[in-house]
């Protein structure tokens, strides 16, 4: 049992830590485009690894069956074809629209 | 066990705040609009973590739920914003 | 479509919306089963053309190459946040944004799906647009390092290629913007 609440507060701290990344990348960088980078890979792959932490705790602390982790697996897969694709189609809007990319040397925008 | 699920959801709910600066400040829509897809997903997670902290599975429904509204939400921004109508 | 096609793309869509019922309700006893039967009927017969396009002979094939191929995705998958939580934790941030264009002999939906969420989910490189009928792939890289390693070493696109049966492309440069 030890060994199950470990594994499960080690997903958790890798969910936790990559999430906070994400939300720091999003105050620090200087333009639309990098944060769209700082966001869309580290968010998708914190909420990702918590909810994987909180299936392995269900089927060891649980255990209620097979179809409430069949539920969270689906959304684990949903949330990794979601946001890459909302990602690209917010970062399509602004090219098309006009706004320019931050080259080395510019202000922050 | 419940008490590292609390420390979580606070650590969720900082993360949330950082976040919502960008929405406030960020110049232009496109930064407000990024802000906001990035607090729906990180409220997906903090739905599934209080779901097994108060023990009542309703609420990864409402999480399914929610992560397919804040998908097509995104998209429909983006698609206003770049062509300037939804559909002609 | 012919007649063939129609009813294989109504049954693997009326197949995957009565399992994904089950995955929902989970009960099974008689009067959820025909109430979900009969609503995943209805939906099918509105909507059967957006999912499948045709019966597709190498269709088990092309499924077993794609679960082979994602044990390797999920590996890039770290590594590309690993990198994104260096340049983002760093005390001087090294970055260097700059956009680039190639082009790739892949034509149909689901392979230019396939290597634009790959291209994103890899480190450093994010995808802008896709043009189906010549596909040119505008990206928006980083760093100089990523940018080269989609360019030059082109692992990416050799091994998206491999999966549904399309030669990759030789060495034709690509351009730089």
């Amino acid at each position: 049992m030890v060994l199950v609440n470990g594994m499960v507060t080690l997903f958790l701290a890798a969910g936790l830590f990559f999430t906070l990344v994400g939300s720091i990348g999003l105050l620090r960088f200087p333009d639309f485009y990098t944060r769209l980078h700082a966001t869309g890979k580290c968010d998708t792959l914190g909420a990702g690894l918590i909810i994987v932490g909180l299936i392995i705790y269900h089927f060891f602390g649980y255990s209620k069956g097979v179809l409430v982790p069949a539920r969270l697996a689906f959304l684990v897969f949903f949330i990794f074809i979601a946001n890459p694709v909302a990602t690209h189609a917010i970062m399509k809007a602004a090219d098309e629209t006009g706004l320019k990319p931050w080259k080395v040397g510019e202000e922050r925008k | 066990m419940i008490s590292i699920f609390l420390i979580s959801s606070l650590l969720i709910i900082f993360a949330i705040f950082l976040s919502l600066y960008r929405a406030i400040r960020g110049p232009g829509v496109f930064n407000r609009v990024t802000a906001v897809n990035v607090i729906g997903t990180k409220t997906i997670a903090l739905l599934v973590l209080i779901g097994y902290y108060t023990e009542r599975p309703e609420f990864f429904d409402i999480a399914l739920l929610y992560a397919m509204l804040n998908f097509v939400g995104t998209l429909v921004f983006a698609r206003y914003l770049e062509r300037g109508e939804l559909w002609s | 479509m012919s007649k063939g096609d129609k009813a294989f793309g109504i049954t693997v869509t009326f197949v995957i919306m009565f399992l994904f019922w089950i995955l929902l309700s989970g009960l099974f006893d008689a009067f959820h089963l025909i109430a979900g039967a009969i609503c995943c009927g209805i939906v099918t017969l509105i909507s059967h053309d957006l999912l499948v396009r045709g019966k597709d002979r190498k269709f088990i094939v092309k499924s077993l190459r794609l679960f082979r191929y994602i044990p390797w995705e999920f590996w890039q998958i770290v590594l590309a946040n690993i990198d994104v939580a260096y340049r983002v934790l760093h005390p001087k941030m090294p970055i260097d944004p700059l956009i680039i264009e190639f082009e790739t002999p892949l034509r149909s939906d689901f392979s230019l799906v396939t290597l634009a969420n790959s291209i994103t989910l890899t480190p450093g490189t994010i995808t802008i647009s896709v043009d189906p009928e010549k596909g040119t792939f505008r990206v928006h890289a980083i760093a100089k390092e990523p940018a080269d390693a989609l360019l030059v070493d082109q692992t990416m696109q050799r091994k998206v290629a491999e999966i549904f049966f399309v030669e990759p492309s030789g060495t034709d440069q690509p351009a730089k913007s």
